[in-house]
């Protein structure tokens, strides 16, 4: 068991996602940081959708109850086990009785806590994630409270060596200004010319309405080339005939304000998409927090395919090490 | 160094007080103890209260209230 002492400000149970029921209006939820939350799965030798702890903000406090073996990733809120500092990406072993505490967070916004064997919750459409909105999944449907006892599962496939660190050429560092890669599309056709290229030639600032959902810009309005609304479509020019929306779509209502849709998003609606993160990006958004800038990249499908065979080739190469080392 | 600081945490609007229609926390030159709420940050549609670290004597508030702020900022000079 491992006891909550205190919850952090948004701590929940995420694994890879509940995914193949898009169509019927669920986002797949999920860790946002998919390559932290693989990584530090890898360095405690669990299978690859064990469910973690994804951190917001603030660290929880944690009691744990019996011995265990643990692992941080993502972006930096220092880790310390008794009050003292602790390495992150680093395979450590936390004893009954020990607390596990955090610093305030230095970059990124998001840390990853992978304990071998997961956490223990009801597994919910092949899923253990929490979607919050809808109170379900992961722990009680909710993120942790003070009091909350978490039960270890049994998703460990192999014993990793404690000390087993993670090189710094695959640990991602965060700055305060972000470049994040888009493909145009799919209703960028809707911009004028000019917004299109103001849309990636402004460095915007992420308000404080950046979470799970999605996260919400301030820059300068858009401007929509004139239409007649076509059949189905709402009035405004910002709307479309109803579409699916990708995940990490960014749609901007009314001209103001782009909302780039993220883990556990609506689905679908009416307004023009004009740009999509590339998925690997996707773990980046995670850790950028409010009141830092981005400015979007455009690149093409092919670029973005390469994008994911390399952070495939470097989870690859963490495997090999983890498994190397027993 | 004997000046001490309020750091935030968290990222987002910082506020002084914690309705509208109520008045600040605390004030310029007012003593506070450690654990003493001094402001609220609103970040992901919610508030989460901006506690002292450790007691002292209120200096001066270093940012306004109701703008954004960054994770790790100091909002407050302790004495």
């Amino acid at each position: 068991m491992i006891k909550v002492l205190e919850p952090g400000i948004e701590t929940t149970v995420q694994d890879k996602g509940r995914e193949g029921y898009y169509e019927i209006g669920m986002p797949p939820s999920g860790a946002m940081d998919r390559y932290s939350y693989l990584a530090g799965n890898l360095l405690v030798g669990n299978e690859e959708n064990a469910s973690s702890l994804e951190i917001t903000y603030m660290g929880p406090k944690l009691q744990f109850e019996e011995d265990a073996v643990i692992a941080i990733t993502g972006g930096e809120i220092p880790p310390k086990i008794n009050d003292e500092p602790v390495p992150m990406w680093t395979t450590l072993t936390i004893k009954k009785g020990d607390i596990l505490s955090f610093d305030f967070v230095k970059s990124g916004a998001r840390v990853y806590l992978a304990i071998a064997g997961g956490i223990d919750v009801p597994v919910l459409q092949g899923s253990r994630s929490t979607y919050t909105l809808c109170q379900i999944g992961g722990f009680e449907g909710r993120a942790l409270k003070a009091g909350d006892e978490l039960k270890i599962g049994e998703m460990q496939e192999t014993s990793v060596k404690e000390g087993t660190a993670i090189p710094d050429e695959f640990i991602p560092a965060y700055k305060k200004s972000h470049e994040i890669r888009v493909i145009i599309g799919l209703c960028s056709y809707r911009l004028t010319e000019e917004s299109k290229q103001r849309f990636l030639d402004l460095e915007w600032k992420v308000t404080p309405e950046a979470n799970r959902v999605g996260y919400r810009f301030k820059g300068e309005r858009l401007n929509f080339v004139e239409r007649e609304q076509p059949f189905g479509a709402g009035s405004n020019p910002s709307n479309v005939t109803d579409l699916g929306y990708p995940i990490g779509s960014i749609q901007v209502p009314d001209g103001i304000e782009p909302i780039a849709l993220l883990n556990d998003a609506v689905t679908g609606g009416g307004y023009a998409t004009i740009a999509t993160v590339i998925s690997t990006d996707l773990s980046h958004m995670a850790q950028i927090k409010t009141n830092e800038t981005v400015k979007f990249k455009a690149v093409d499908l092919d670029e973005a395919l390469e994008a994911r065979k390399e952070v495939r080739r470097k989870l690859d190469k963490i495997r090999e090490l983890t498994t190397g080392q027993k | 160094m004997s000046d001490k600081a309020i750091i935030s945490p968290l990222p987002g609007v910082f506020y002084r007080k914690p309705s509208p229609e109520e008045g600040n926390y605390v004030e310029e030159g007012q003593q506070v103890e450690a654990g003493d709420v001094i402001g609220l940050v609103e970040v992901m549609k919610n508030f989460h209260e901006i506690k002292a670290q450790e007691s002292g004597t209120v200096e001066s508030f270093l940012v306004e209230n109701e703008t954004v702020i960054d994770a790790g900022q100091e909002v407050a000079k302790l004495k």
